[in-house]
This record gives C-alpha cells, structure tokens and sequence, in this order.
C-alpha cells in the first residue's frame, strides 16, 4: 500500500472507531484544507454520507471566498452544516495578546455550541506536524467540562484502542488526520480531486498556507499557484505552516494557553 | 518540536514515500530518564541536516537569555511546561531522513511515571533504539523498557550506550555494558542488531565514528538507523476481519472494518467468528466511484463488504477465512503490563478488548507478577502498576481469539478500567471455559441421566465442533502414590493441545470448599465421590472432557459414579505395582477395580505415554474427533 493509502485507511478506522464509541458527533469544519479532506475521509468511510452534522464555528470575521466555498460544498456534499456564531471580543480574556485573544473568541463560540448540542465527540482536523503543542495530542482525546486539554494527564493510547469514555459533561475530541503532514493533505488533494478555497494558491507572488480570520491571518511569499507547485513549494521550505497565524508568535506561551483552554 | 524542522525535512519526506521511493520507517528512541534519548535526538536532526536555518542560533541565544548552557535537548522541549520541569513528558513525533531510509521518530520518555507515553510511542514503532549512559550502566528503567518492547511486539532493537566522553571513551566499560544489556535482551527473545558506543554530546559514534572510539568496528548510529526495515504488512497470514460496525445507510448491509492480516476478494466463503457461521463476499464496497469497487483486498486496508446472505454479526466478531479461524474464547492467559496505580488482583473485574470487540471479564489466576526492571524478580500475587504479569482471564462471553504466536496483531490484548486503558499485552494461550459458566446441554444433545430436560442455548453438536470432542468423564483411580495427579495434568495438557476444552476436578482443592462439610469417614467419602460424580456429570454434558482426580478406594463409590456418570465414563486404573507401601497407616485400604475401562502401568510407562493411551482410548470410544469420525458420534452420556 503506498502512503496516502495507508493514511487512508488509518483515518477512516479512527473515523468508524469515533462513530461506533461517541452518540452525539460533529465534525468540526473549518472550511481549511485540513477539514475538507477530513470530510472527505468521512464520506469514504461511510460510503458517501457524512452521518453527524459538519459544525462550522462562525467568527463572522472569515474570507468572503471561505463564505462562498461553505454555502456552496454544504449543499453539495449533503452536509448537514450548523453555524454557530461566537461571542464578541468583549466576552474574551484580555490579558491574552491581541490576536490570541481574537483567535479565543472561536473557543467560546465552541464552548458554547458545546452546552447548547450537548456532543460527546467532535472530529477535529488537527496535525501533529503542524504546532509543537498539537505533537504531543492523542487520536481520542479528552476534554474537561470548559473544554481544555491537560497535556500531563493523558490517558495511554496503543494498537489503536483509544480511550472512549469522557466523563459526564466533558467531550472527546477525535482527530484522524493527527499523523498527516502538511504535504500528505496536498498530496491527497491532488489525488482525490478535493475541491479547495483559492486563496491557497499564489496570486501576485503572495497565497494563504492556512486560513483563519481574515484580520489576523496573513498571506506568505509564494510563486505556487497550483497544488503540484505548492508540493513542490513544501519539499524546499523552511517556514513553518502557522507563520502566517498572528496568535501563534505574541509570545511563547500564546498558543498552548490557547490550547489549554480549550482552543483546537 | 514538529514546528523546528518538519518544514525542512518532513514534506520531502512524506512526498519521496508518497512516491513509494523510500522506505519509511517508524522508530522510537528509549531507554532511563536522563540516559539522553533528547540529547540523541537532538544530535541526529543537526547530523542529517533535519534543521530550520538559523534555529541552532535561536536556541542558543534562548539560553542565553535564560542563563543555562545550551543543550541539544533544548530542541526538543518545545513545550514551556517541559522546559520548567525539566524532562520530556510525552511522545511526539519528529520526521528526518538518513541516506537510504525516511523515519518518523517518536520520541517516548524515560521517567518511570510516564510509562503510559512510553507504550503509546513505543507501540507505533518499527524498529527502537535503547539508550544507556555509559557512566550508569543498566538501569531498572532500560531493562523496563526492553522487557516493554518485547510485549509490544517491537522486534529490531539496537543498543546506544552514551556519554562514552564521561568514561573516557574506556572499551572495557563499553563491553562490560554491551555483554549485561545483550544478555537481558536475548533472554527476552530480542537480538540487539548493533551495540554502539556514543557521545550525542559531542557527535562521535552518531553520524561518523572518531578517534576516540577507533577500538570500535561497527555501524555508527545512523548506519544502524539505514539498516531498519519498515514494518512489514501482514499479507501472508490467514485472513482477519475484526468488524467494526455494520451499516444499513441504505438498501446495503456493509461490514465495516479494517484488514489486519491477510486478504479478502470477492466470491471468498468466510466464517464469522465467535459464532461460527459461514457466507460468501459479494462485494467490496467502494465510494465515490461505485463501478471502481476493488475485487480483492488486502491488510492494512478499511474496507467494506456485503455478504451473500444475511448471517447475523455485528461490531466485535471476526471475519476469517474458513479453513484458519480464530479460536472461540472465553478464558484465555495473557502477558500484560499494567499502568493503573491500584494493583491488578485476582478477581477483579475489568474490560478486555481484542481488536474490536470488547467484554467484561474477572481475572482467574495471576502468575508471575514482576517488575521487569529489577534483577532478581520477586514474584508477587498482583500486578502492581507498570508491572509486568501472566494473568489468566475469564470473559463474560466468547471472543474469536488468536494466540500472540498464531497471529501478532489479533493475539494482542487491551485492558481497561471504567474506559480508561490501564493495561495490555500478548494472549499466550486460550484455555477451556470455566465450569461456573457452563449451562447444561439441551434438545439434540445427550440426555441426561434422569431424564431431566435441561436447558442450553447451544446443542451437543456445536460444542464439539468447536471443541473437537464431546463431553466425558474420566475418572482416575489408583493406590496412594499410584501417580494420578500428574497424569491429569499430563492428559489435560494434552486435550489442551488440541484444541479441547478439558477440566481437572481435584479431590484436595475441592474439599476446601464443594466438600468442606465433610468429615473423614466412610460416610464422608462416600458423599465426596458422590457430589464430584455429580458435578462432572453435569460438566460432560455440556461438552468438557472431565478428568477426575480424587482418591476413591471403594469400589462401591466407583460403581456409583459410573452409575451417575452414565455412558461417557471412563475409568482408568493407574496401577503402579509395589508402590502400596506408600499408603498411610489409618488409609482405608485400595479396593483394585475389576474391569476398568483402561489399566496403566505407571510404574513401567513414562507418563506421556499413559497420558497418550487415555487420549487413545477416547478416541476410540468416539469421544474424540480422529480421522474423518466426527466427534461424539456414537456419545451419549
């Protein structure tokens, strides 16, 4: 089996493991490349229908072209999409650095589509090759009653038996794509023909590696205006994926608070 | 650490693989805390270029700020958290590549209380490196942990002994460690590929060897990395399945789940087991592009079949291949390591899962119960918390089970407490059902001796196909010292072997508790050999091979419990001449059968050769399957 298929089939076990352990699933999408590839896994694992709803966590602050590519896939797709909207700035922790703390807005609006769905489990598109604190995640992992990640007290995971009972009130997060890289998601995208938002691609000498809000999320210098170019793009860079994530670099603790309290 | 150099190294990495150009293979790096697997790890990401530019520099003037010299670790302390407290706290995963081969590191703690992230990296791995500090030596945490590989079924293992700059580069420290580590690891069944002397502080011995270990002729440590092989796929073993649902989105009834050893193709008969039920593929269901399905499909891939008739199965059975099937289950022995604090005891009650499937189960036994770190293990009656035992486990219901030796990926168990995974380990053997859980067999099945119409769920007929014989009694009788209590175990060992479901009921164990209101008289022994009779009656019935061993020096009380045994009773007369002397004074005196059903010279024959004529002679009465006679063909009890 070459590699992407081996990705693959990890991803749609974990997918099946998820569905078969947890009763009230959502699939946490982004409208990123990392979450439609996850969509996409999930519809090969259930044979085309994704079977929980895709549950987009609306800062109201996206790209207009990220708008456009959720109203248009969700249709097509046959999702069955939930938008939550989250609270205003002034509902967030100020003694966060400023684009964090934008960025933890998303956290609370997740909290709050949390207590409002009542999901034991939500699939989670996060990489371990992404940000040093995501290395550290396990496939099934625990969150407590606000949501937050205790990277001291996990719980042994191996041979792919995860650890599937939270406690009442807590949620699992379950992530099938944590042993993707950056790479692997182009290379399945190319591969697979998964529709992408453009703003991946190079225009002017500038495209997004990673999408966020718009306010903090910057583009970087890049010529690769198609998916070959950006994987060849990929085997020779240096930059790390997030650089263009503001709330990333205020300081070196910025992302893994974020983390702690609940942030993907 | 991901974010230091994956950008460099794991996107060539991960696009060369997808290209199937080079092998990638998974390692872990382990061994005592502070050994320095960090320091390594370090070493080999600056040694093959793995680095961001400019990243040395940072850290570097990191530590300065902070006031410490700089160390190689530093790169992989990403963590804040980590860095206060000064040790690597969980496993995470690194990518570079050496001339020939792509790895994935996976970096596992050594601190003895993170033991649980220790497995669940060491579980991912290929192949491993076991570090040793060369000042330290052997330490309980690297034997530990090389005892740990040997349970997760790590099977390429190479030594680093580090920090030779601390002994001064000495050889006869390096061979003195190099002789006590192959020792511990061969005895576990782990052949060390190479034993290299480092120091990942200064680089010798890590990507070049130097001057200062010009006494050594091996592989330096990149070498010995080139010369892993990627986990192989399980394409030649027999076929397993383990379902993980059954979906009905639509008209299909598709069986989810995904390869772990063999091959399926459309059109193959397969068996659902633990129920044993049969069916032909007739599809492998694929999307987005139907018309595009696969006919065949192989291990390691998710798949989804629909069958040609609708068999009932669910989430936890195993689709096999008819001919090499998983056994029926429902006491099994395993070796596990155990990571909950409270001890593992007899008689807990806890959660077992083989691949998907998932039952309650009460430990039975424990065996063995060490800490695979110390030296002269002391054997103990509970597994206490990243300890290592043999356990015997008996389950709430049957699971298709392999042994670990038949099958390395459905012969692994895991153990949970209340959802959380607090144990694993390898299933060494599967051993008859326990007695309590037998019900007693009904329509179809042999007749009780009163006639009395008992109840089962499962006919005569479906025990013995699983078990390859009906159900008996062998009674076995003797003079003291006539040899009876090894010959059950030798006839039970036997049974075991292929594939039977024996059960020995033993006279002084049962007198504890069954007979415990019994005095020493004739009267007491009469009632003895009657409640005994009694119950391997009723364990015959539901289809176990009973072999009795309880002094019964009465020929009336033999003739009683043949009476009660009816016609699946055996008695065997072990006859061991001369021996009689042996009986003590106040015995009440051997009354010698006068027609046993088979008559033993224990004195004469070894008792592999008694222990054979029994098995022989159940064959011949038809209790035992031999050739194309099938299993209780002419039994009835």
């Amino acid at each position: 089996m070459d590699r992407l298929s081996e990705l693959e089939a990890q991803s749609i076990f974990i997918f099946r493991e998820g569905f078969a352990r947890l009763r009230r699933l959502a699939l946490l999408w982004s409208l990123g490349k990392d979450s439609n590839v996850m969509i996409w896994l999930a519809r090969k694992a259930f044979f085309g229908r994704v079977p929980f709803p895709a549950l987009h966590v609306d800062t109201g602050k996206k790209f207009p072209e990220m708008y456009a590519f959720r109203d248009r896939y969700a249709l097509e797709w046959n999702l069955d999409l939930l938008v939550e909207p989250c609270p205003p700035i002034e509902a967030v922790d100020a003694t966060l650095p400023p684009a964090a703390r934008s960025a933890a807005r998303k956290t609370e609006g997740l909290k709050l589509a949390l207590a409002k769905y009542g999901f034991d489990g939500l699939f989670a598109g996060i990489r371990r090759d992404e940000e040093a604190t995501r290395a550290k995640e396990r496939v099934f992992s625990p969150r407590g009653i606000e949501g937050g990640w205790d990277v001291r007290d996990q719980p042994p995971e191996f041979w792919d038996h995860f650890n599937a009972s939270p406690p009442p009130g807590a949620h699992l997060r379950i992530h099938p794509i944590l042993h993707w890289t950056e790479s692997d998601i182009w290379a399945y995208t190319r591969r697979e023909g998964i529709p992408i938002i453009p703003l991946y691609l190079a225009r002017d000498g500038k495209r997004y590696r990673s999408l966020g809000d718009a306010d903090i999320t910057f583009p970087v210098a890049s010529q690769a205006s198609t998916i070959d170019e950006i994987i060849v793009e990929l085997d020779n860079t240096k930059v790390p994926e997030r650089s263009g994530r503001a709330m990333d670099h205020e300081s070196e603790d910025a992302f893994e608070r974020l983390r702690v309290s609940g942030y993907l | 650490m991901n974010i230091l150099v994956t950008q460099h190294c794991a996107s060539p990495v991960a696009a060369a693989a997808a290209a199937g150009k080079r092998p990638l293979v998974r390692i872990v790096i382990v061994g005592h805390v502070d050994h320095g697997k960090s320091t390594l790890i370090g070493r080999l990401l600056h040694e093959t270029g793995s680095l961001p530019d400019g990243k040395l520099e940072s850290l570097k003037a990191v530590s300065a700020r902070r006031g410490m010299p700089f160390e190689w670790s530093f790169l992989l302390d990403a963590l804040q958290t980590e860095r206060d407290q000064g040790i690597t706290l969980d496993t995470s995963q690194i990518r570079f590549r050496t001339p020939s081969r792509d790895f994935v590191l996976i970096d596992a703690p050594g601190h003895a209380e993170f033991l649980r992230n220790m497995i669940t990296g060491a579980a991912q791995a290929d192949a491993a490196l076991l570090i040793i500090d060369a000042a330290e030596g052997v330490r309980d945490q690297t034997r530990r942990h090389g005892y740990l590989l040997h349970l997760l079924g790590v099977r390429q293992v190479a030594v680093v002994i580090n920090k030779m700059d601390r002994v001064s580069f000495d050889e006869q420290r390096f061979r003195d460690i190099e002789a006590e580590i192959s020792t511990h690891l061969v005895n576990l069944g782990l052949n060390p590929i190479a034993v290299v002397p480092i120091s990942a502080r200064d680089g010798d011995g890590v990507a070049r060897r130097s001057d200062r270990i010009a006494w050594y002729g091996g592989p330096t440590v990149v070498e010995t990395l080139d010369s892993f092989m990627p986990g192989r796929q399980a394409d030649e073993l027999a076929l397993r399945l383990p379902v993980q649902a059954v979906y009905k989105f639509d008209d299909r009834r598709i069986v989810a789940g995904r390869i772990e050893t063999g091959g399926i193709a459309v059109g193959d008969e397969i068996v659902v087991m633990p129920s044993g039920k049969t069916a032909r593929v007739r599809s492998i269901e694929c999307w987005p592009v139907p018309a595009l399905a696969p006919r065949a499909a192989f291990a390691g891939q998710s798949i989804g079949i629909t069958l040609d008739s609708e068999i009932f199965l669910d989430r936890g059975d195993v689709v096999s291949t008819v001919a090499v099937r998983p056994k029926a289950a429902q006491h099994l022995r395993a070796r596990v390591f155990w990571l909950h604090e409270e001890p593992l005891e007899v008689g807990a009650n806890i959660n077992v899962r083989i691949g998907t499937a998932e039952t309650r189960g009460t430990i039975a036994a424990i065996e063995k119960a060490v800490d695979p770190g110390e030296l002269s293990a002391t054997e103990a009656t509970a597994v206490a918390q990243n300890h290592v035992g043999e356990i015997d486990i008996v389950l709430s219901r049957p699971l298709a089970v392999d042994p670990y030796a038949v099958n390395a990926r459905t012969g692994r168990i895991v153990l949970d407490m209340k959802g959380r995974i607090s144990g694993g380990g390898l299933v060494l053997s599967l051993d008859p059902p326990p007695p309590v859980l037998a019900p007693a067999s009904g329509a179809g099945g042999p007749r009780p001796p009163q006639g009395l119409a008992l109840k089962s769920a499962l006919s005569a007929q479906q025990r013995a196909a699983r078990s390859g014989h009906a159900g008996a009694v062998v009674w076995l009788t003797g003079a003291t010292g006539s040899g009876t209590s090894a010959l059950a175990r030798a006839i039970e060992r036997r049974l075991f072997e292929r594939g039977g479901a024996p059960i020995v009921l033993e006279g002084n164990a049962l007198r504890s508790g069954l007979n415990a209101d019994l005095g020493d008289t004739p009267a007491g022994h009469a009632e003895t050999i009657r409640r005994i009779a009694e119950t391997a009656a009723h364990l015959a019935r539901s289809g176990f091979v009973v072999i009795v061993d309880v002094a019964s020096p009465s020929a009336a009380d033999r003739a009683r419990a043949r009476a009660i045994g009816g016609k699946g009773f055996y008695e065997v007369h072990a006859d061991a001449a001369g021996e009689a002397d042996a009986t003590h004074p106040g015995d009440p005196a051997y009354e010698v059968p006068a027609a046993p059903d088979l008559g033993l010279d224990t004195k004469r024959h070894d008792l592999e050769t008694n222990a054979l004529q029994v098995e022989q002679l159940l064959e011949t009465a038809g209790v035992i399957a031999s050739g194309d006679r099938p299993a209780g063909g002419e039994f009835a009890i």
